[in-house]
């Protein structure tokens, strides 16, 4: 590489800096969603670079399910008091108490999908006209398609075959009143590029990503988290394993990963080494086929 | 550069486009370069054994992999460009794999904007066909760097070396009359997997190297316009703060060329020139920046500059040409059909501003490649030269020269869609 080359994890990072500038810019009134998970805690990074010595100009929100690792909110909170940042956080509770969902009954009961009805309720109410994301093309096969600036229609609704192209670096975010975008800044990280960056930038991240001992249970060939809302089946037992997370969301929905990796170093390895994707574990995308199309058509992130 | 990133974390990017329809094995070599670098996961490979047993396929089908919508599953046709990655130990690389069926040109035109190289597939039975000229000139017109001719289905030729050769001459007529800097030939059997990522042992005649080796190798470092500094300003940063009362930043993306500590600026449209006193990324403060970073530049002098201003440097190479009235080729993108006269909002850089469709100079018949005087209509795909004339000052250069201050889009003003793509000539 000669002197006037940077390496992909640095282009990547001026090209998601230039994304993050670009909805400061061309909206009103723009929000970040932070879920405590690396690709948001990566995303929030740029975003503090994108703006430096500046604070960043937008709030940061947080769809609280209620069934969260108690280590993801405690990141969050310090987080967010160490960088003078702003996050709003919004209760899947208040939705279900307002009866605008009905909680899902059954041992696979999970609140992911009512984070929707939720997540566009807060998107209303605080009059945001766009939502970024830490969504990442790799990730699944519907969002292999979408684009960084992806319009969402009144109804919050994605309609994957009429997408407006996106050439060079030219961001079209208009749009009529009561409309909005999503926005992924990401767009074009793999899930290695994420770990060597956190490594190479050095950001902190929540303990559970790193190897602790829990009381898990096998379902489905997925590895679960013991948690007050979480129910055995018939034949499922706990056990005290060695386990790390791969990626953070709902307790309800994110298996564990048996692994004694402590360091970054460690985890970039075991990534490397790995042979199922880092959604291989979510009982959210397995639902069917088309779970994340259907999902992300109805508004989800 | 820390340690860190001068080990193992020191890879390139690149980003490369296929052209080519399901037939010629496009997914089949997409498949292959993703299958033979890992970058499939088991689960992924369980999930389109599934789909292959409900869509009736006997074999499995790599297509499936890189047809994400339900539609598109069902239809068993592509519909939208879809972004792939796969890394090697050299590159990480992006690709965008465009459909060969219905929306073409669109397609190929978006995914072809970045891209460093364009792989363009030939089905060795066929030989040179329309869409061949079709795809070479897309990427003449787009100036992608690189282009790499994949000659296909070698397996299904016996591998004949004359095959190839009539290929490869068939493809510099067309080439010779197009605008392109890097064409280079390689003989492919994707199904099979010669010369993909290993060498085949059945065409010994083909001295040149392997698909992946030239993904690997080739030099993309020149790709970006590394002489003329452009610097769209994209955002003000003023955190008047305690720490930082005056600190008064300009954030952009440098677009081409680079700029030092020292440098004399001049801003346009104003034309004052002032000396660079920093460039930051956080909490880093660099001596010297160079395209594509992202960075923050702090002037000595204190002068009103905004977004869709442009920092450029006067010493070397060209200055970017100031007008209202410019020629661009159009590639036109909705179904509502380009209005001659028509009024639309243009977006070059971070500027934006009015711009009225002039003349239409003649449209583009991408099969023949011959220029239509009398046909002037601009339907979805069509790619038409026209006039432009814009409500203030563009800065700009030729596409030729630089890719991203010599392109524009324009968007309908009562739809808010992105209508067409514009290369200035």
């Amino acid at each position: 590489m000669d002197k006037y080359q940077i390496n992909h994890l640095r282009e990547l990072e001026a090209e998601s800096i230039f994304v993050i500038r670009e909805v400061a810019a061309q909206f009103e009134n723009p929000v970040m969603l932070f879920s405590g998970g690396k690709d948001s805690i990566v995303m929030f990074h740029l975003a503090r670079k994108a703006f430096w010595p500046a604070k960043v100009p937008f709030p940061l929100m947080h769809i609280d399910t209620g069934h969260n690792f108690p280590e993801t909110i405690e990141y969050r909170d310090n987080l967010m008091e160490k960088t003078g940042a702003r996050c709003i956080v919004k209760y899947v509770q208040d939705t279900i108490d307002q009866g605008k969902a009905v909680e899902e009954t059954g041992v696979n009961a999970s609140r992911n999908k009512m984070q929707t009805i939720t997540l566009l309720d807060a998107l209303e109410q605080e009059k945001f006209d766009a939502a970024m994301g830490g969504g990442r093309r790799d990730e699944e096969k519907a969002r292999a398609k979408e684009r960084f600036f992806s319009h969402r229609d009144e109804f919050g609704q994605w309609d994957p075959k009429n997408q407006r192209p996106e050439l060079w670096n030219l961001f079209n975010g208009k749009k009529n009143m009561g409309e909005h975008f999503r926005v992924f800044p990401i767009s074009n990280w793999t899930e290695m590029d994420v770990w060597q960056y956190i490594y190479m930038e050095e950001i902190e991240l929540p303990s559970l990503y790193f190897t602790h001992k829990r009381e898990v249970f096998q379902r489905d060939g997925v590895w679960m988290a013991k948690a007050p809302f979480m129910q055995l089946k018939e034949g499922e037992k706990l056990e005290l394993r060695d386990v790390r997370c791969r990626t953070i969301g709902d307790v309800t929905c994110t298996g564990v990963s048996l692994s004694t990796a402590n360091n970054l170093q460690d985890i970039i390895q075991e990534v490397a080494a790995t042979r199922v994707t880092e959604r291989g574990g979510r009982a959210d995308d397995k639902r069917s086929e088309s779970a994340m199309e259907d999902r992300k058509r109805e508004g989800y992130f | 550069m820390s340690g860190k990133e001068s080990g193992y974390l020191d890879m390139e990017l690149l980003r490369f486009t296929t052209a080519g329809s399901v037939d010629d094995g496009k997914s089949t070599l997409i498949g292959r370069l993703l299958f033979d670098s890992k970058a499939i996961f088991e689960d992924q490979m369980e999930a389109i054994e599934r789909a292959s047993v409900r869509s009736g396929g006997e074999d499995v089908n790599l297509a499936l992999l890189t047809d994400g919508l339900k539609a598109e599953r069902e239809q068993g046709i592509t519909i939208d460009v879809a972004y792939r990655y796969f890394a090697t130990p050299k590159r990480k690389f992006i690709i965008a794999d465009t459909p060969g069926h219905i929306q073409y040109t669109r397609n190929m035109v978006t995914g072809a904007s970045t891209a460093n190289a364009a792989i363009i597939l030939v089905d060795a039975r066929h030989g040179v066909l329309e869409q061949t000229r079709r795809h070479t000139y897309i990427a003449s017109l787009l100036q992608i760097p690189h282009i790499i001719i994949c000659v296909n289905k070698m397996d299904l030729v016996e591998y004949k070396q004359d095959v190839f050769e009539q290929i490869k001459s068939d493809v510099e007529d067309i080439s010779s009359k197009l605008s392109v800097k890097d064409v280079r030939y390689v003989p492919i059997s994707a199904l099979v997997g010669d010369n993909v990522v290993d060498r085949s042992k059945k065409m010994d005649w083909y001295e040149g190297p392997t698909l992946m080796y030239l993904l690997e190798n080739m030099h993309i470092g020149s790709d970006i316009n590394r002489d003329d500094f452009r610097l769209p300003v994209q955002y003000v940063i003023r955190p008047q703060s305690k720490d930082y009362p005056d600190y008064r930043g300009y954030g952009g993306r440098i677009m081409s060329g680079t700029l030092n500590v020292g440098d004399t600026v001049k801003v346009l449209p104003s034309g004052f020139t002032s000396k660079v006193k920093t460039i930051d990324l956080f909490t880093d403060s660099l001596k010297k920046a160079f395209a594509p970073q992202s960075v923050t530049v702090q002037l000595e002098d204190d002068i009103d500059i905004s977004r869709g201003d442009m920092l450029v440097k006067e010493t070397n190479g060209h200055e970017p040409i100031v007008g209202q009235d410019i020629d661009v080729m159009l590639c036109w993108f909705n179904e509502r059909k380009m209005i001659a006269g028509g009024k639309y909002t243009l977006r070059q850089t971070t500027a934006e501003m009015r711009c009225m469709i002039k003349s239409v100079d003649y449209k583009m018949n991408i099969n023949t490649l011959e220029h239509d005087p009398d046909d002037l209509e601009a339907n979805m795909n069509d790619i038409v030269r026209v006039k432009l004339r814009t409500t203030k000052p563009l800065f700009y250069d030729s596409y030729n020269l630089n890719r991203n201050t010599g392109s524009l889009v324009l968007i309908d003003e009562t739809t808010n869609e992105t209508v067409a793509a514009g290369m200035i000539v």
